[in-house]
């Protein structure tokens, strides 16, 4: 098992290298390592996993009933469904089906719904239905007053999207994956051979996967295409305390009109409610800063949806980055004479998608000459449920009896006990620093932001990792 | 379900008001008392604020040293203190608790349970302040006991935010871990502390106040590298720091008592209770900071001592008042406890807190539009952060069948 986070990196080439460990490069790690003959690198500039775009999402497992059909997110998306729900239930990564409703509030919206209807049932989704307004105010007591009617889709789940790339990367290592951190690639050259650049030196790969997110076309010029360029759309997001969680049932989603998409509320597998996301069209990208509009804007939508949920406590605020490209579409294109795949333009449905992804691009690679070898099925991984609907760990007398150190509560808010910390710094794939940690744990991911537990977390992590 | 086991008092929380309690009780007799403490210590916020300001005025003491005390006189006393264990939720049924601990889940039934939870600041994220989200934020909570609990290193400069009492005592501590504090920021247009200290920072220290000043953005990937500051009229700076500690805006900590069903003040936002510290909820009673963010420490432990005198007549068969009349406050006041009025529980006095100074300091106490009281508060000048006390002598007017009591300034 091997990760790196610093030194030189090593000099005999890769069959396989990915560039980016997002959801999205980790599923596609994940997926070769399902073919021990493959030697694969997953390469990655920060020093987690899942540090851009995949940690900072609306969190829902999608099935895929608004994609236009035809097109390959819909497809992928359809699939990736089917395949992730499989997968989390398989690997103890939390998943709730609490459906969604996209809630008319205008004549307008409500006109749109029976077409929303027919697009679902071209989508392959065939459990959509119509609500008027008592089963809706039925459904969902708290919604605030003026809705006309909904589409139900049973469907929609909000699944843990941290866990799902904690786990495609700790199932890719411990079959053999190198996943390598702290390496930012600069530079990538194509002679025979593909020859990375990174801030950590040269590594060489005979494939290579496209899967650097905001940055794939930069990576993507630099092997002499310009067929897409990223526009970093910005999603502000808040997290409302747990308080919050009673009040909604299912994911309330906006209506799409020629006006745009509105805010969606939704709960998380982690208990809380979320409210977002902004959608604005920047060109930094690294602006994952909220701003003072932003929330207003979010607090004021919200106010409609949920009146009762602004009064509650705001826990974290959040921004990420989608990959915009101004494509209906995803950009996922093999160019099998630079042994090369680009997997461009993995919009806010990327993390539903992304095992269906990896078997896409796994038979592109195939068809640009790589001989993936023989499958051996990886041995399923359990990280930590930090699902709110599983108890905790601290609650499971059978657990504290034969370890004591479940039943030491270190974050009250979030109810993570030392037990859960220590088994987190000694993990696969152990986090580099305080947040890392609270996404394995949610560790100092409560409502008092680390008040009481925010020391103490931080001496336990201090003394698991020597620094 | 774990098996049920017994006490005759159960009090969560052993900071000032909950070991006040457990001592007082202890020593009167009442049975099994038993103390909850989720931290590995007693002793609560003063444990950490390793300042003066506390005891009395003629024994003066430190945060720990008073935290230490009060934890030998529960104990002395015969009170039983679990630390370590954490009071979860209630089962069905009267006041039981279940609890977590290093000996597993628990259920607890006891005779009278006293919730004293505390307070604690509001974070950056309750506080909506945009920007990126860096290493480096905290609260004063956390960074005494970073300081004075683990002795961490906090970062080189550093703002805070807020200029009352704890602003200062944060200040102390960033100084006292060799950090630079840069300034003190508030949006009111005046530090709320002592003229002295106020001075003593600002003079001896070098600690720049910005006044009339909000924080509105952090700035920084990965680790703060300054926030943004905007004046009142406008004009907007860029204070480079790695450390920012927001400072006050101090909630109750009302997590179990929400849990419970128990009613809550929408002044407080603690447990509504009347003079004995009765809260809506049959048995179970209320101390302290959890009541109403916040008050010294002397303040927390008097609380206790008048609950633990009404949980031994609860013990002793007297009946559970009635919800009783409640007490409201009108603005500029933000809120008042006790704020319950029951027949044979009458405070000494209420505590009271204005968010602006009123623009008359007279308090009228009114009830269904009837004058019931009407004096100047103590003391005399209403100020943002500090305590305002009324008396309690208008109780014996209150109709008990009639509407909410309201304290107004005008």
């Amino acid at each position: 098992m091997t990760v790196t986070a610093a030194g030189p990196l090593p000099r005999t080439p890769y069959d396989v290298a990915i560039v980016g460990a997002g959801v999205v490069g980790c599923a596609i790690a994940r997926e070769l390592a399902r073919h021990p003959r493959l030697r694969v690198a997953l390469v990655e500039a920060q020093d987690d996993v899942g540090q851009g775009t995949s940690k900072a999402n609306t969190a829902i497992l999608h099935t895929g009933f608004d994609a236009t059909p035809g097109t390959l997110e819909a497809r992928l998306v359809r699939e990736g469904h089917t395949l992730l729900g499989a997968y989390a239930a398989r690997n103890g990564i939390p998943v709730e089906r609490v459906g969604a409703l996209l809630v008319a509030w205008d004549g307008e919206q409500l006109a749109a719904l029976p077409r929303l209807a027919r697009k679902a049932e071209d989508n392959g989704c065939h459990d959509t239905a119509l609500l008027g307004p008592e089963e809706l105010y039925t459904r969902e007591p708290h919604l605030g007053p003026g809705a006309l009617g909904a589409l139900h889709v049973p469907g929609e789940s909000v699944i843990c999207p941290w866990t799902t790339t904690l786990a495609y990367a700790t199932q890719a290592v411990r079959a053999g994956t190198d996943l390598h951190l702290n390496t930012a690639v600069r530079d990538v050259a194509w002679d025979g051979g593909h020859r990375l650049t990174t801030s950590r030196g040269t590594l060489y790969a005979r494939h290579l996967v496209n899967a650097a997110g905001l940055h794939a076309d930069t990576l993507d010029r630099a092997l002499g295409h310009d067929d897409f360029t990223v526009t970093p759309r910005r999603g502000q997001l808040l997290v409302y305390d747990k308080f919050a969680r009673p009040l909604v049932r299912h994911i309330l989603l906006p209506v799409p009109t020629a006006l745009g998409k509105g805010v969606l509320v939704a709960p998380t597998v982690h208990g809380n409610v979320l409210l977002g996301p902004t959608a604005e069209d920047l060109r930094d990208k690294h602006a994952t800063e909220s701003t003072a509009e932003g929330l207003a804007t979010l607090r004021e939508k919200g106010r409609r949806i949920l009146p009762a949920l602004v009064e509650e406590e705001v826990t974290a605020v959040y921004a990420g980055l989608r990959a915009a490209t101004g494509h209906e579409d995803y950009r996922i294109t093999a160019h099998p004479g630079q042994a090369y795949v680009t997997v461009g333009g993995i919009r806010s449905t990327g993390l539903t998608a992304s095992m269906a992804i990896a078997a896409h691009v796994t038979g592109l690679l195939a068809g640009a000459g790589l001989d993936p070898g023989p499958v051996r099925e990886p041995e399923p991984v359990t990280l930590p449920d930090l699902g709110e609907a599983s108890p905790r760990p601290c609650r499971r007398a059978d657990l504290v009896a034969a370890d004591p150190e479940y039943g030491t509560l270190v974050c009250h808010c979030e109810r993570v006990s030392r037990g859960e910390i220590r088994d987190a710094l000694a993990s696969t794939i152990p986090p580099r620093g305080l947040e890392g940690l609270r996404r394995r744990t949610r560790a100092g991911a409560g409502r008092c932001q680390g008040f009481y537990c925010g020391a103490a977390v931080r001496e336990l992590f201090e003394r698991g990792t020597g620094s | 379900m774990t098996a049920v086991r017994h006490v005759d008092v159960l009090v969560v929380g052993a900071g000032p008001a909950g070991l006040a309690a457990a001592a007082r009780l202890a020593a009167a007799g009442a049975g099994r008392v038993e103390v909850l403490e989720r931290e590995p210590e007693p002793g609560g916020v003063p444990r950490h604020s390793a300042h003066g300001g506390f005891g009395t005025l003629t024994r003066p003491l430190t945060g720990p040293r008073y935290a230490r005390l009060l934890t030998e006189a529960a104990e002395r006393a015969g009170a039983t203190l679990r630390t370590g264990v954490t009071a979860l939720d209630w089962a069905r049924g009267g006041p039981v608790v279940t609890t977590v601990g290093p000996g597993g889940p628990e259920t607890v039934r006891a005779r009278a349970v006293v919730l004293a939870t505390g307070a604690r600041e509001r974070p950056r994220a309750a506080r909506l302040v945009p920007g990126t989200r860096p290493a480096g934020v905290c609260t004063t909570g956390e960074l005494q006991r970073a300081v004075h609990l683990f002795g961490q290193h906090i970062g080189t400069r550093a703002v805070v935010v807020g200029a009352e009492d704890v602003s200062y005592a944060a200040a102390g501590t960033l100084r006292a871990a060799g950090t630079e504090v840069v300034a003190l920021v508030t949006e009111d247009p005046r530090a709320h502390t002592g003229r002295a200290r106020a001075q003593a920072a600002r003079l001896y220290h070098g600690i720049p106040l910005l006044t009339s000043a909000t924080v509105t953005e952090l700035l920084g990937h990965g680790r703060l590298s300054g926030v943004r500051v905007r004046h009142r009229d406008g004009r907007t700076a860029v204070l480079p720091c790695d450390t920012v500690v927001f400072t006050g805006d101090f909630v109750p900590d009302h997590e179990l008592a929400r849990r419970g069903g128990l009613v809550l003040d929408p002044g407080t936002r603690g447990p509504a209770a009347d003079g004995a510290w009765h809260t809506s909820r049959p048995g179970v009673f209320a101390a302290g900071d959890l009541l109403h963010a916040v008050e010294p420490a002397r303040t927390a432990a008097l609380e206790g001592a008048r609950a633990a005198r009404a949980v031994l007549d609860h013990l002793a068969g007297a009946p559970w008042p009635d919800p009783g009349v409640p007490v409201l406050v009108s603005a500029p006041l933000r809120w008042i406890t006790p704020n319950r009025v029951t027949p044979g529980a009458r405070p000494d006095h209420h505590l009271l807190r204005t968010g602006t100074p009123p623009p008359r300091p007279v308090l009228y106490v009114h009830q269904d539009g009837r004058l019931l009281h009407r004096t100047r508060p103590v003391p005399r000048v209403a100020l943002p952060h500090r305590t305002l006390t009324l008396t309690a002598r208008w109780h014996d007017r209150v109709d008990p069948g009639g509407g909410p009591v309201r304290v107004s300034t005008g």
